[in-house]
């Protein structure tokens, strides 16, 4: 029976058909790599020779004052925004700016928007099961049926996140940092090898943001992490490696101790928070 | 759900489904009973006429539950759904009239009544086929099919959404209906087509013939609804419920989420045809009225009455406004516009899921007294 269904699957017929599980090549060390990068806005520099290198595995926290062109760099990645001109490459053989939005998604690069949004009106399991790497065009989709090895796929996340409890539940009825759980749940289904979450613990209590910095650590190395964070306690919990963006370029990068001690880094950013805290 | 291989099948595992068709099926049954079992004189006899009434109803029903896919599921107001209603009509009416034969009033052999009067000497190139059923019935699929998935790429393609689309879908309308009001188009102009005959062979005002058209309108909202349930209960379904909350978001999975707009409206569309193929012969005329952009609002009305995104409150709804139309327009005709008008305050006020949002608290209250679940969902 087993043998006759799998003669069925047309389109398994021939192997080299069947696209390789992760395309992107990264023995040339980076996965994202991006150069001299420049895009502006009615004549508003965004983002300006913007040089960046993101490791296979690594965990990276971008950090930097509102307008420093955080939020413009994802836009660039995901292919949302295209930039005047420089360079942006997924490994070595993936060109981002000769593709479009659900292209670099199915790529394996995976977006966290700062607002979380996940569809209310549906279940937090069918949530995970939208997002999940599939064949995503109208027929398959009608088609499609679940099956163990979905199911298990999905509670395997559910177990990751910590929402198995709430699987049948409407997702418009979770908490804030549940939603934002379920949102990097719905990335991870995707199995991304770059994932870009914006502003992670925005609007969390401390509790939550403890689950989802052991989240976020727990992630990287299985596949790379770029987190934009204004929480600065939140990053030195969870950062490796920082990098500090300043006016659409990079203004330092090191550990959370070199760039804190950083007199440039100082000034524009982790003085100014200074000032806030004893405001 | 895991067990029906096919997608097609899946909505008769689901209870609710099996009590709608079930509801539908002895709907049909008694009616049909009433009517061929008992003599005309029994105070329960029901009389070609309201068979004839309850098949224009039932294809309002199919009407409806074709909008509520768009409405309710992919959160496309269309306001322009009696177009397709009344392309798939004037299929339909274009073979009824081919069918009448020499036995017009002007007695011409090929040409319509209306032609001859134009002093027209040979039939236009797209009336031609219409004279072989199954030529005509394709067209009452495609025709509407095809405007949609036209119409439809441009909209979807552009990422119109929301009230603009909601204006240019009555817009098309109107246009239609301006075109259709032009005699050198070659529909009849105002007085649309009329004077059938017969339909495939049965002569059209037998009280046999009415009945057969009232059953075949149930069959064709069963089969619909079919459609439409197993539609949105599928994978692409979902896909379209997040499209409705998040597009933007739905587009970042990686669907493209243009193409399945584009799908549903197409399947809409054509099943509205389906009903406006059903309407014509059962109410003997179709006109340029029924693309009149108050039909299409009304349309959209029955569904907010019935509930949205429910499929089976979109026939309640058609059901309901309907029936309640006939009584009004019967008893006391000027009240019907105010009837109409208090019925969606009242519903948009006291009832926002209308009709099946009021069955489904009270299914959910009654579970609740039965004690399994906590008082916590049937407050939100």
């Amino acid at each position: 029976m087993s043998i006759l269904r799998s003669l069925a699957q047309r389109d398994r017929v021939f192997d080299f058909l069947v696209p390789a599980a992760s395309p992107v090549d990264v023995r040339h060390g980076p996965i994202l790599y991006l150069e001299d990068v420049t895009v502006s806005f009615d004549g508003f520099k965004a983002i300006n020779d913007l040089s960046l290198t993101i490791d296979d595995g690594e965990l990276r926290c971008i950090i930097g004052p509102n307008g420093a062109g955080k939020t413009t760099m994802m836009d660039i990645i995901t292919g949302k925004t295209r930039p005047d001109s420089g360079q942006v490459w997924f490994g070595s053989r993936h060109d981002l700016l000769t593709m479009n939005e659900p292209e670099i998604a199915s790529l394996g690069i995976g977006r966290k928007f700062q607002k979380p949004t996940v569809f209310e009106a549906l279940t937090v399991f069918e949530n995970l099961e939208l997002a999940m790497a599939a064949d995503k065009r109208i027929l398959p989709t009608l088609t499609a049926r679940m099956n163990g090895e979905i199911r298990d796929r999905i509670d395997e996340v559910l177990e990751v996140i910590g929402l198995k409890a709430l699987r049948g539940r409407p997702a418009g009825i979770l908490s804030h940092g549940q939603k934002q759980w379920l949102e990097i749940g719905m990335l991870l289904m995707q199995r991304p090898r770059l994932l870009l979450v914006d502003e992670p613990v925005a609007g969390m209590t401390e509790q939550e943001m403890e689950r989802t910095a052991e989240l976020l650590t727990g992630l990287a190395g299985k596949q790379s992490v770029v987190v934009v964070e204004h929480d600065m306690g939140f990053v030195r919990s969870i950062a490796r490696k920082v990098t500090v963006l300043h006016q659409g370029s990079v203004l330092a990068e090191g550990s959370m101790d070199q760039v804190s001690s950083d007199p440039r880094v100082v000034e524009v950013y982790l003085g100014a928070e200074a000032e806030e805290e004893t405001v | 759900m895991d067990s029906s291989r096919l997608w097609l099948l899946r909505p008769f595992g689901e209870r609710s489904t099996l009590i709608f068709l079930g509801v539908l099926l002895a709907a049909m049954t008694l009616v049909t009973l009433l009517h061929v079992a008992l003599a005309p004189g029994h105070p329960l006899y029901v009389n070609a006429y309201t068979v004839n009434l309850f098949g224009k109803y039932l294809s309002y029903a199919l009407l409806a539950v074709a909008v509520d896919l768009v409405w309710g599921y992919l959160g496309i107001l269309s306001l322009g759904h009696g177009a397709f209603f009344a392309l798939g009509g004037y299929a339909m009416g274009m073979y009824l009239m081919r069918q009448i034969g020499e036995r017009g009033v002007y007695g011409h052999p090929v040409l319509p009544d209306f032609m001859v009067f134009l002093n027209w000497d040979s039939l236009p190139w797209y009336w031609l086929g219409f004279d072989m059923a199954w030529f005509a019935f394709l067209m009452v699929l495609l025709v509407p099919g095809v405007l949609a998935l036209v119409f439809g790429f441009l909209a979807f393609r552009s990422r119109v959404t929301g009230v603009y689309l909601s204006i240019i879908t009555q817009a098309l309308t109107f246009a239609l209906m301006l075109a259709f009001f032009r005699n050198e188009m070659g529909f009849g102009g105002s007085d649309g087509l009329t004077d059938f005959r017969e339909i495939l062979g049965f002569n059209l005002r037998s009280s046999e013939t009415r009945l057969g058209l009232f059953l075949a309108s149930g069959v064709a909202l069963a089969l619909g609804y079919v459609l439409c349930r197993a539609i949105v209960t599928s994978k692409l379904g979902r896909v379209c419920v997040a499209t409705r909350d998040a597009e933007a978001r739905t587009r970042f999975l990686g669907y493209r989420v243009e193409r399945f707009q584009l799908f549903v409206f197409v399947v809409s569309a054509m099943l509205a045809g389906l009903a406006g193929a059903l309407y014509v012969p059962q109410v003997g005329i179709i006109n340029p009225s029924e693309f009149s952009p108050l039909f299409s609002i009304e349309i959209v009305l029955w569904v907010a009455l019935g509930g949205r995104a429910t499929l089976y409150g979109a026939v309640i709804g058609a059901l309901l406004v309907n029936y309640a139309k006939t009584y009004f327009t019967g008893a006391m005709p000027d009240a019907w516009l105010f009837a109409l008008g208090g019925l969606f305050v009242v519903v948009t006020v006291f009832l926002p899921k209308g009709v099946a949002g009021l069955l489904a608290l009270r299914l959910r209250q009654r579970r609740d007294d039965g004690g399994s679940l906590s008082g916590k969902e049937a407050s939100a």
